[in-house]
């Protein structure tokens, strides 16, 4: 006798599925629930949280924004393994700017967060041909050179970096603003994808060939996707600088490169959801494992290990399914 | 106009790769609204003449002209948005896709953004629309199935109203016909007639001799490389190159 598990959609998910969905408070209420809950949680109880937890939720969001803009990267199939590129340039354009121009983050984030994207995506522009790990190995190679050419010719501070910048008035407003960009990224790449451009993007990372046969020109939508990403990952560089009030060689740290591939990995890709969860996951927990001292990492890995063994889907796509499908053993002989 | 300009023009066109020449010195000329079936072994040459084309491959020496305009060695997205579309042999649609999803990618080209007069309205609708002229029922709701559970007579439809999509003048297809059962190649060659009926000019490279001498105008036969033979279906079939190039053993 053999078991298998059958899984059929719910009648609210069949029904929710069109305009039909306007049509009752349950369905609409349905459709809303999976986005408003986890927005407003987060708006409302990450304020009343003790200062070191809302640190912790500010970092967490900063990888959290890295790991969605390596998650757009992958929509169109690049690869990247130098998220830290992005972080170290974003962090490097709003720390001059405040420390030699004197401007204050109002003016730096947005400033870094578009220059940061034109200038990533034109150090990136010759390799856009190179797919899979090809491409990984030049993001991956990219950050180490700047942060030893920073080093060889100490310019912008050199291995000391640029220290005493301005700091974000208080904690609440660097919190608000994070979970802002957070959220915009969130529900704008969502967006974005859902779209037919999202298609299009899509087309290109599953059949180039097919996407340069329909009359697309790949290399200008890679770019396109390409300066999306990167400017989320420099504003991500330029919001941590001002908040560890220093920029410096270690924003191009392997750290910024890794977590947000985990956390994607763990969360479930393509989905930018996904990520997000993902890396409030395994950020806070390696916050709480910090008691374990040297065994922190060991149980890190093996937390992750197990995860994308037991749930290679990941955790997005997990919950998904539980929220959107009903499951039951049948007996099939 | 008495002299009509040809709406594709090949000439002196070669490819090597490496020291095998795939394309060696082809010319032909095509004009607007004729079909011209290509033919010859495989590893003649026939798919690289079509990358040749559409600027997949960059040709090692040569000229090709569409309209009288230059355009050897264009990248394949400035080769659509002049007008040539092709279908591949080996098909390989967006399989998570729902069918119609599958044209959206055309669809949102800058070519039929243009053609359509600005930003494009409901390109599912479009969608559809092509996938019912290709021959999904739309009854039957095919074209609401994933691409990847589809039969491979879908998928060459599908293919095929890709190419259309475009709003092309020139259609290539690529063996559009391989891998299909009779009934199914029976059920397509209506339509190409029909989009030769509507003026568009046709190349179809083809191992099915017989429905492709049925629809074409002109055949042009490759072996390794060169160019052969050209004209009307019966002509060509009787050189005595051809005989034994293509149907060697008969020959003998």
């Amino acid at each position: 006798m053999n078991r298998r598990k059958e899984r059929i959609d719910r009648g609210v998910k069949a029904r929710s599925a069109d305009i039909f969905a306007l049509t009752s408070y349950r369905e609409m209420l349905y459709l809303m629930i999976p986005g408003a809950v986890p927005v407003v949680a987060l708006l409302c109880f990450s304020p009343m949280l003790s200062d070191y937890w809302r640190e912790v939720i500010i970092s967490t969001a900063i990888y959290a924004l890295l790991a969605m803009s390596w998650d757009m990267l992958m929509c169109a199939g690049l690869l990247s393994l130098g998220q830290s590129l992005f972080f170290g340039i974003g962090s490097y354009i709003s720390g001059s700017l405040n420390y030699y121009a004197g401007l204050p983050p109002i003016l730096t984030l947005p400033i870094a967060t578009i220059l940061g994207g034109l200038l990533c995506t034109v150090l990136l522009l010759p390799v856009l041909r190179l797919r899979g790990i090809y491409f990984a190995m030049v993001t991956l190679v990219v950050p180490l050179m700047l942060s030893r050419l920073v080093e060889a010719t100490r310019i912008l501070g050199g291995t000391e970096g640029l220290t005493g910048l301005t700091p974000f008035p208080n904690q609440l407003t660097a919190l608000f603003i994070i979970q802002l960009a957070l959220l915009a990224t969130l529900f704008g790449f969502r967006r974005i994808m859902g779209s037919d451009y999202g298609l299009v993007v899509k087309g290109i990372s599953d059949n180039d060939r097919s996407v340069m046969s329909a009359g697309l020109n790949i290399y200008w939508y890679k770019a396109q996707v390409l300066f999306l990403g990167a400017s989320v990952g420099c504003f991500a560089g330029a919001f941590g600088t001002h908040m560890d009030m220093f920029a410096g060689m270690p924003g191009f740290a392997l750290d910024y490169s890794i977590m947000p591939v985990a956390a994607a990995v763990v969360g479930g890709v393509g989905t930018f959801a996904g990520p997000l969860i993902g890396a409030f996951i395994l950020v806070p927990l390696s916050e709480m494992l910090r008691a374990l001292g040297s065994l922190r990492m060991v149980f890190y890995g093996l937390f992750l290990v197990v995860f994308v063994v037991g749930m290679p889907e990941g955790i997005f796509a997990y919950i998904q399914r539980k929220y959107q499908q009903m499951e039951r053993w049948v007996d099939v002989s | 106009m008495t002299e009509l300009t040809p709406l594709l023009r090949a000439s002196n066109l070669t490819k090597k790769f490496g020291g095998v020449t795939a394309v060696s010195n082809v010319d032909f000329d095509l004009q607007e609204g004729q079909l011209l079936g290509v033919i010859g072994p495989n590893g003649s040459g026939k798919t690289t003449l079509v990358n040749l084309i559409t600027g997949f491959v960059k040709p090692t020496a040569g000229r090709i002209e569409f309209r009288g305009k230059d355009i050897t060695g264009w990248p394949p997205y400035k080769v659509v948005s002049e007008g040539i579309s092709r279908t591949f042999q080996m098909v390989r649609p967006f399989y998570q896709l729902p069918a119609y999803k599958n044209l959206i990618v055309p669809l949102y080209s800058p070519r039929v953004k243009k053609l359509a007069g600005g930003k494009y309205g409901n390109r599912d609708a479009v969608a559809l629309d092509l996938l019912e002229e290709v021959g999904f029922e739309r009854d039957a709701h095919v074209s609401y199935k994933k691409a990847g559970a589809l039969p491979q007579g879908y998928l060459k439809r599908l293919e095929l109203a890709k190419s259309m999509a475009l709003r092309p003048d020139l259609i290539i297809l690529d063996e559009l016909f391989s891998g299909l059962s009779l009934a199914e190649v029976a059920s397509i060659v209506p339509i190409i007639e029909k989009l030769k009926h509507q003026g568009k000019t046709i190349i179809m490279i083809e191992h099915r001799l017989k429905e492709l001498f049925r629809i074409a105008d002109r055949v042009m036969v490759l072996n390794y490389g060169r160019k052969i033979a050209e004209g009307k279906a019966k002509d060509v079939m009787e050189s005595p190159d051809v005989k034994e190039a293509y149907l060697g053993s008969e020959a003998e």
